[in-house]
């Protein structure tokens, strides 16, 4: 086997990629498009984010969906590391592998299922649905991306560093917050950076658990979109994509930093 | 009783450390059953015996990482089982080090001493002090990941005498370091305990390590105490089958004790009766190699002990070879030979017959 692409490759990758991203990249080049007609090309043009500018209702669904993701991603954060440790940390205690299985669940259940249940239960409670149910509803739907990724790099971590530490006079918590906190940081920020992503172009469980007043970004665009595709939709999802593109970059180099650094201190 | 007395004899009336009894358990596992232990102050003491035979588990009771399923452990007279990890006066080096990748080589060795609230200055000039113990006085700013395995080490040892500590607890420490480094780490440790003072407690599954390094050895064999005496005791007189077997090379020949002897079933051989031996015992005479003497001729003294036996096979080892040689019974013996002429080898090969002869007192009787 040659370390050369075969002709075979080329054509496969090509075909691959061309299959994921031919539609967004088509999407970003008509959001500079200096056309009324989202179907005709116009020249290049940055008319349709200026626009978005003077469009007050845009800006405020995308600040909305901002603050949600913010705040629901930390939420889970926090919980979703608990879960972790606790997973990692307690040992064989009774339930744990139910518990575990309750934590990963999500994971794999529809949004429409989980969305649903989310506002029965609003609904029973007689909550006011808007912001606050979103958060929640979006903290229950990102926490086990966080346990999964805290969880992994719990797993592979050195217990003798916080033995070191505790025989070195340091007490349990302190060791926790001054040792292992630090080295599984980089896990625990790509967990925040994949909960924000999540939350953020969350479509189906935030209409779900939406109430008046509270219009996300992606309920705001799919609206616009039921009565025809406007160009300025096309400037605000290009926004989108490079903010989600960046969160998810910069996550996966902090885990990849951490696994690096973790790697040439040696064992 | 010879080796209780030894043991007395160095570890003071007043022990330093104490285990009284202890055993742990994990699930139906035993790890370590009633061992009963005294170390002393300002020795050096080595945990010996073969992976699984309980040593690490022990050092790990001592530090606090793990309790007691039975017994009680004393430090300066004082049971020390309830007292957590971090507030008992013992430091540890761990056997992969467990330096902190997050901090530099000062941040690693200072810890103990922020953890104490120590004022900078203080924490400062102690740092700098342990980095010139160590011999590695301008690597402070450094971080982990850009140190040697043996500069590793170093750091680690820095980071757990920075405390001072009443005992300090080495888990295999030289283990992953090649074979000349720790030949010269070996020594260098040696010296470091002297001029400090500090009780040091090793273990290692390594004998010359154990040897070379401790005033006494506590040989364990599956999860109990074999012998406690010092290394030359252990290698000259051990008080057991298990333990001459696991301590260098050895034959041993079986036989019923006589009057001043030995009877085998190739023949009576002269030896000292063995503490508490009675006549007709079934004993067994342990040989170490390199006190025997090898011979084409019986030897003339009527003194020496002597079997004939053939060649059957050679091991150079450049300072010394090792012979096998085929007795009578068919079974062999070892006896090693230095290499003292520059021909280095000797005169002797496969298949020739020779004989092998020892004075009595070379001989060590074991009644189990």
């Amino acid at each position: 086997m040659g370390r050369r692409a075969s002709i075979f490759n080329i054509v496969s990758v090509t075909l691959g990629l061309a299959f994921l991203y031919l539609p967004i990249v088509i999407l970003v080049i008509y959001s500079f498009n200096g056309s009324r007609l989202v179907t005709v090309w116009g020249g290049w043009s940055l008319t349709w984010y200026r626009a978005l500018l003077s469009d007050r209702a845009m800006i405020d669904a995308a600040w909305t969906s901002l603050r949600i993701a913010a705040l629901s991603a930390s939420a889970a954060t926090v919980l979703g590391t608990c879960a972790a440790v606790a997973l990692t940390r307690l040992g064989r205690f009774r339930g744990r592998l139910l518990f575990s299985g309750m934590v990963y669940a999500p994971l794999v259940m529809p949004e429409v299922i989980t969305g649903l249940s989310l506002l029965l239960l609003f609904v029973a409670l007689d909550v006011d649905r808007g912001f606050w149910t979103i958060s929640i509803a979006h903290t229950t739907l990102t926490m086990c991306f966080v346990t999964v990724i805290v969880q992994s790099r719990l797993v592979s971590f050195d217990r003798s560093l916080e033995e070191a530490a505790m025989d070195l006079g340091c007490p349990p918590l302190k060791t926790f917050l001054t040792v292992t906190l630090p080295l599984i940081l980089p896990a625990i920020a790509a967990g925040w950076m994949l909960a924000f992503s999540l939350s953020l172009d969350d479509l189906v469980i935030a209409s779900f658990t939406t109430g008046p007043g509270a219009t996300t970004l992606p309920i705001r665009i799919y609206s616009e979109v039921r009565l025809g595709v406007k160009p300025e939709i096309n400037a605000v999802c290009t926004i989108m994509i490079a903010v989600v593109a960046v969160a998810t970059v910069v996550a996966s180099l902090a885990s990849k930093r951490g696994a690096v650094r973790r790697e040439r201190a040696g064992a | 009783m010879a080796e209780a007395a030894t043991q007395e004899q160095t570890a003071g009336d007043r022990p330093l450390v104490r285990f009284a009894g202890v055993a742990k358990r994990f699930g139906q596992i035993t790890a370590v059953e009633e061992f009963t232990l005294d170390i002393g102050e300002g020795e050096f003491f080595a945990l010996l015996g073969p992976s699984g035979c309980g040593k690490t588990t022990l050092l790990r009771m001592l530090a606090g990482f793990e309790t007691p399923s039975a017994g009680s452990i004393l430090l300066d007279g004082e049971d020390i089982v309830a007292v957590p990890p971090h507030r008992r006066p013992v430091n540890m080096m761990f056997q992969n080090y467990a330096l902190f990748p997050h901090l530099s080589v000062a941040g690693n060795i200072a810890f103990g001493l922020r953890q104490e609230r120590a004022g900078r200055a203080e924490i400062a000039e102690r740092v700098a002090e342990m980095l010139a113990l160590v011999r590695m006085p301008d690597f402070g700013r450094r971080r982990i990941d850009q140190l040697s395995g043996g500069q590793r080490q170093r750091v680690a040892l820095a980071r757990a005498l920075i405390k001072r500590p009443r005992v300090l607890l080495l888990d295999e420490p030289m283990a992953a370091l090649d074979k000349k480094l720790r030949a010269e780490t070996q020594f260098e440790l040696m010296e470091l305990q002297r001029r400090l003072g500090t009780t040091f407690v090793i273990v290692t599954h390594d004998q010359d390590e154990a040897m070379t390094v401790a005033d006494r050895i506590a040989v364990m064999d599956r999860g109990r105490l074999a012998q406690v005496a010092a290394p030359s005791e252990i290698y000259e007189r051990p008080n057991s089958r298990w333990v001459a077997d696991f301590i260098g090379e050895v034959t041993l020949l079986e036989g019923m004790l006589a009057e001043g002897a030995i009877e085998t079933v190739l023949g009576r051989f002269r030896a000292a009766m063995p503490a508490g031996g009675r006549k007709r015992d079934t004993v067994w005479l342990a040989l170490r190699p390199e006190k025997l003497h090898i011979a084409a001729q019986r030897p003339a003294d009527g003194n020496l002990n002597a079997i004939p036996g053939t060649v059957f096979e050679i091991g150079y080892r450049g300072d010394m070879s090792i012979y096998k040689v085929r007795l009578a019974d068919r079974s062999l013996m070892k006896v090693a030979l230095a290499n003292t002429s520059a021909r280095g080898r000797a005169s002797f090969g496969i298949d020739d017959v020779v004989w092998l002869s020892w004075p009595p007192e070379a001989g060590w009787v074991l009644t189990r």
